[in-house]
């Protein structure tokens, strides 16, 4: 089925379903492979912390805002209709973090014959470290 | 004594106000890079089927195979552009850091298509705050594909301080 989810389902102040992953150098050198983003921050430690990251080498935002919509995908199914999403980059995201993208939905509306309902987002780290507040608007199907 | 700066605002940032950059288009979107792109940003588990199963993309309302929302087609530019020169000892109005953005989506990409990009300088604002004197410039970056149909808007904010 390529949409779990209609309009008339969905209550403000729900949680959606979370996403989560722990990442590493793994998950990073996958990502600059894909999108040309071999940077020396991400991929060497001593590059890290000469850029005043203690720990060392750090992940891209980019990232984890693949994973934000990676998590509305897997909450509405294939034919999810994300209209917007904006984030803000609060805190580094440390090697084998373990982050989870959550949401919260703050207001259903209806406009020119869309069902539009609008989240909070964040990334969430394993300290509870909100490390990407943000938001985001979806379209829903209706059942009407 | 050095005089102190009252703002940030350049003569090339007034130039430059509101005035799109030129279109640089980029290569036909390919399947293979469509699917290794799910791959990267899935990994470990394997990317939904509408990345790369085109008979199962076929049955929903898109018709086929699209890229995931965060897609970069202009990845892997050659030539390959300058790299960034940083200032090695940045002054006031030459340290930097990421505003953050927000993204307005239109239509999906899909293999084949060829995406434009352009951007404008769009407004900014300034005031002194902990870090000192800062400015807060709003970047647009419009991408459209081949039909003319908008692809996505992104609004970044860039901080100077």
């Amino acid at each position: 089925m390529a949409e779990n989810v209609y309009f008339e389902d969905v209550n403000v102040g729900d949680d959606i379903p979370s996403f989560t992953r722990q990442t590493d150098l793994m998950h990073w050198n996958r990502y600059a492979a894909v999108n040309d983003e071999f940077v020396y921050i991400h991929m060497d430690d001593e590059a890290g912390r000469a850029a005043a990251n203690e720990p060392g080498a750090f992940g891209m935002g980019n990232l984890r805002w693949a994973y934000l919509l990676n998590m509305l995908r897997e909450w509405v199914g294939d034919e999810v209709d994300v209209r917007e999403l904006g984030v803000q980059f609060r805190a580094i995201n440390q090697k084998n973090d373990v982050l989870t993208c959550v949401g919260t939905i703050t207001e259903k509306t209806e406009e020119n014959g869309d069902h539009l309902v609008r989240l909070d987002t964040n990334v969430i780290n394993q300290d509870g470290v909100a490390t990407c507040p943000g938001h985001a608007v979806v379209a829903l199907p209706s059942r009407g | 004594m050095a005089e102190e700066l009252t703002t940030l605002v350049t003569q090339e940032m007034l130039d430059s106000r509101d005035v799109w950059s030129e279109k640089v288009y980029s290569r036909p979107i390919s399947l293979n890079d469509i699917i290794k792109w799910g791959i990267a940003v899935y990994w470990p588990d394997d990317p939904p089927r509408i990345y790369w199963d085109e008979e199962y993309a076929k049955t929903t309302k898109y018709g086929g195979i699209i890229a995931p929302q965060d897609f970069n087609p202009f990845a892997w530019p050659v030539p390959r552009p300058p790299a960034r020169e940083l200032p090695k000892d940045p002054g006031v109005g030459e340290r930097g850091m990421n505003g953050g953005q927000t993204d307005r989506y239109g239509v999906p990409m899909r293999p084949g298509d060829v995406i434009s990009t352009s951007s404008a300088l769009v407004d900014w604002n300034e005031r002194v705050g902990s870090l000192g004197l800062t400015i807060f410039t709003y970047t647009e970056i419009r991408w459209e594909n081949q039909n003319g149909e908008l692809v996505k808007s992104r609004t970044s904010v860039g901080i100077r301080y």
